[in-house]
């Protein structure tokens, strides 16, 4: 049975009932739309991402920097690839995290996967993707995340890179962990509680902004009316959506509902994940914060080689899917 | 008394400064809250996280959690 049947009736019910719009009408379905998607989509990220911050705080960044450096590249970088999803990450961290592990000797390489895993697959994107694609298609975007983090970390690992890391960073002398905060289980419970919330009043503006949009989309723009400029027989598709995802940073959340009314409407899915991995990956704050740790030359191949995994990837789903 | 909000200068760093400086003055202690952009501090504590919280140069509390109460409590621990 489908979990949200209810909220299905409750969309039928207001829609239908109470301000008396005609099925099939071009407001009827955009109301019925917003009302469904957000709602859904609420109930999915206040449960799971209270779950998820919940389990999260058993792993501590300590260990997995622990774990990294014992490790030899590739397996190392699939494990740091992995680490990216489950551990919270906010670019505000990505540099005493940057340092912490190159000082403590985990591979430049298997930093980078982590770099790339941690802000592309996290757990609101995914959430979002899963309640407005399906399973199978917000799984397809983990997969392919992985996949790109584990191999530009390991080009890039098998680069020696290390010269054109801020010379700076390798005089700094990190310091022994200190005794960590000891966490009851009440602590965790109301630590994810507290974090949840926090997340949904980051988010919600964005998400209620984001169906809406897509809400109408959905009603007024006529199917498969993309399908001449974006669809798979337009080369440029793909790199454009790139491009444009860039500047998008932080708006995983109300990019996604827009995105997948632009699909009903002949968008492309290889177009549409790629576009999905800039905005998460490519994002322009994140590449400032990590212009303090790599030298120029660094930072531009790390961008280009990560540009082009992404648009390889949108090419590959695009003949395939 | 030395406290200190460190931090790369992101949004939750400069709420947790704020939050930071706001129960100091609840608290009335007897000092003023640094608030140092110098992530090199931070690694050299042994912290792969941001923001940090730091009470006579010990951490108090690492990451940011969005509960004013917790961080009055951070801090009063680490004061005895």
């Amino acid at each position: 049975m489908d979990l949200f049947y209810p909220v299905q009736l409750f969309a039928d019910f207001v829609t239908y009932n109470l301000f008396h719009l005609e099925k099939e009408s071009m407001l009827g379905d955009s109301l019925h739309y917003f009302i469904y998607d957000t709602i859904k989509i609420f109930i999915l990220l206040a449960v799971i991402i209270f779950f998820v911050s919940f389990l999260r705080s058993y792993i501590s960044q300590e260990k997995m920097r622990r774990i990294l450096t014992k490790r030899f590249t590739f397996v190392g970088n699939i494990l740091a690839a992995l680490f990216g999803i489950v551990t919270p990450f906010c670019s505000c961290s990505a540099i005493p995290l940057f340092i912490g592990f190159v000082e403590s000797g985990v591979p430049l390489g298997v930093t980078f996967s982590y770099l790339i895993a941690a802000p592309m697959v996290n757990e609101v994107a995914v959430i979002m993707f899963w309640g407005l694609f399906g399973l199978p298609i917000a799984l397809l975007y983990v997969v392919s995340g992985i996949t790109i983090a584990v191999i530009v970390g390991f080009i890039m690992g098998k680069m020696h890179l290390e010269p054109l890391v801020e010379d700076y960073v390798w005089k700094i002398k990190a310091g022994e962990a200190q005794n960590s905060q000891k966490l009851t289980f009440k602590d965790r419970i109301q630590q994810a509680y507290a974090y949840d919330l926090d997340l949904l009043k980051k988010f919600y503006l964005y998400i209620l902004l984001g169906v809406g949009i897509g809400a109408l989309i959905h009603g007024l723009v006529p199917a498969n009316a993309l399908l001449s400029i974006a669809g798979k027989g337009n080369i440029l598709a793909v790199p454009v959506a790139v491009l444009m995802g860039v500047p998008l940073y932080s708006n995983a959340a109300g990019t996604i509902p827009i995105v997948q009314s632009l699909i009903v409407k002949g968008l492309p899915m290889g177009t549409a994940l790629a576009f999905m991995m800039s905005v998460t990956a490519l994002s322009l704050p994140e590449m400032i914060i990590l212009k303090k740790v790599l030298k120029p030359k660094l930072l531009g191949i790390y961008i280009a080689i990560l540009t082009i995994s992404i648009i390889f990837t949108g090419y590959l789903f695009n003949l395939v899917l | 008394m030395e406290i200190q909000v460190l931090g790369a200068g992101c949004q939750s760093c400069k709420r947790l400064y704020e939050i930071t400086t706001e129960i100091v003055e609840e608290l009335n202690l007897d000092t003023k809250v640094d608030y140092i952009t110098d992530v090199s501090k931070i690694v050299e504590m042994g912290i792969m996280q941001s923001p940090v919280l730091a009470v006579n140069g010990k951490p108090a509390m690492v990451g940011f959690v969005p509960n004013k109460e917790k961080i009055k409590e951070a801090i009063l621990k680490a004061l005895g």
